[in-house]
């Protein structure tokens, strides 16, 4: 395993590694899901899966914000800031995310006014330093961003500012996890669930889980050792025949999340009836718009949005990779077509998902390895 | 600032998710939701409105996200945060975050 000598207790991570060997039956086969890509990243990056018996599989879940968003929503957003009037505004995580006419990066190199912005409320100041112009803020992410983006509308309108509305893509991570679960194909076992989407939302949300489709589920922290420890708290409960609930991060993460966070975001936002999420389809109740008191901040309200939709090329296996009946290689376009560098599938988009991910840490590995192989 | 495409996109992580602990220096005397905050060495002002149920002082720790406050934590974890930032490799794009709040990065570029 990769960087434990820089851990600060690599005696912790040996011990965890132990605990799981002996708590996992030889004679099963576990599924995990991680849901963030975060997890995901991190799963990669320090090789975890090293440490792991091979009948622990760890399945990636849909918890990257960037790889999720159908293309059409870009599209969507730019057709508007083709306007001269129209300052474009979003994370440089979505700068060299493709649209089907090219990136936002893209376009400003056209001559699109393009700005990144590193917070919501820094898209304000911008309106606020172009009077002239509108700003359109593409505002994107699971409930770790939202509440941001719900304080932004509420500083905007009792700021009575005018030239300024957000272009409302936040999802939420419940729905995406039941669409999983009630996916025919799908068979898990457990979750390691979201760290930073728990800090708001807190860790009540997924009792459903544990209690309905009886699955335990371990809110995890982003270090080795916490991924570790989540799974041993995962083994330990199917071990007994539990399904619960349980804080690994409690030292971030309160059990009633943030309350300020989830009012902001009770006032400014609401449930969309249904939401498409790339790779997963349409699912109902996934994500939120901007609440109608505050239309005039709502650039889906203010402004005319074409509705593109844009399919995912058939070859690309998103969806499957997704759920986990694929692994990224086994996809017929992975580091073929489809690479980091042209993502042609949502999990190529953002280096937390799951085919960066892979492509970055693990394809690069035998990629290297083959041509000092070869070389040699 | 990477040099990779020159708009300063950082591979390593999603730069929107990242958690950045900062230690608060002031809170801005006519904004209480506003606090000057000492984050991976450089100060920047970030808004505490996410914490108004439990506003922290200043000497407290906060965990960052997108220019907001979104927890208080201890001093041991937000020394924790930053080495798992380090070991995700994700400094550098945790730096470049911070550079750019206030839109200070792109009024350094407009003013160059």
């Amino acid at each position: 395993m990769k960087y434990v000598d820089e851990f600060r207790d690599p005696q912790l991570i040996t011990r965890a590694a132990e605990e799981i060997k002996r708590l996992a039956d030889p004679n099963k086969h576990y599924r995990l899901m991680e849901v963030c890509g975060g997890h995901t990243h991190a799963i990669y990056r320090f090789g975890l899966k090293d440490v792991l018996p091979p009948n622990i599989e760890l399945i990636h879940g849909p918890g990257c914000p960037v790889c999720v968003l159908p293309m059409g929503r870009i599209d969507d957003a730019l057709s508007i800031a083709a306007d001269s009037d129209v300052i474009f505004a979003a994370f440089g995580d979505m700068m060299r995310v493709p649209g089907t006419n090219g990136s936002p990066l893209e376009h400003k190199a056209r001559g699109m006014d393009v700005r990144i912005v590193y917070s919501p409320s820094d898209a304000i100041k911008l309106a606020k330093m172009n009077p002239q112009k509108h700003v359109l803020f593409f505002a994107i992410g699971f409930e770790t961003t939202a509440p941001s983006t719900a304080l932004t509308l509420l500083r905007a309108k009792s700021e009575g500012l005018h030239n300024f509305s957000v272009f409302c893509n936040h999802v939420t991570i419940i729905p995406a996890i039941r669409a999983i679960l009630d996916s025919p194909d799908m068979r898990l076992d457990g979750f390691i669930g979201p760290g930073h989407v728990s800090t708001v939302i807190g860790c009540r949300p997924y009792e459903w889980i544990a209690k309905n489709e009886r699955k335990p589920i371990v809110v995890c922290g982003f270090e080795p050792v916490d991924l570790l420890q989540s799974i041993v708290m995962l083994l330990t409960q199917l071990q007994k025949g539990e399904a619960k609930v349980e804080n690994q991060y409690k030292r971030v993460v309160p059990w009633e999340g943030n309350r300020a966070a989830l009012r902001a975001m009770a006032e400014t936002f609401q449930l969309r009836p249904y939401f498409e999420w790339r790779g997963l389809g349409f699912i109902s109740q996934s994500a939120l718009r901007i609440r109608d008191e505050y239309c005039e901040w709502d650039s889906e309200q203010r402004f005319h949005i074409p509705g593109i939709r844009v399919t995912d090329p058939k070859a690309a296996q998103c969806g499957e990779v997704l759920k986990g009946v694929l692994k990224p290689a086994q996809c017929k376009l992975f580091a073929r077509e489809c690479t980091p560098e042209n993502p042609v599938g949502a999990l190529m988009v953002s280096s937390e998902g799951s085919c960066a991910a892979y492509y970055n840490y693990e394809h690069r590995k035998a990629a290297l390895v083959t041509s000092i192989g070869s070389a040699a | 600032m990477s040099a990779d495409n020159g708009i300063g996109y950082t591979p390593g992580g999603c730069h929107m998710c990242l958690a950045i602990p900062g230690k608060i220096i002031e809170i801005a005397s006519d904004n209480p939701n506003s606090a000057l905050v000492d984050v991976v060495g450089m100060r920047r002002k970030v808004d505490l409105g996410l914490l108004q149920d439990d506003m922290p002082v200043s000497g407290d720790w906060v965990l960052i996200h997108v220019g907001f406050a979104m927890s208080k934590i201890s001093e041991v974890d937000a020394m924790d945060q930053m080495r798992t930032l380090e070991m995700l490799g994700e400094c550098e794009a945790a730096v470049q975050e911070v550079r750019g709040y206030g839109l200070e990065d792109l009024e350094d570029k407009q003013a160059s």
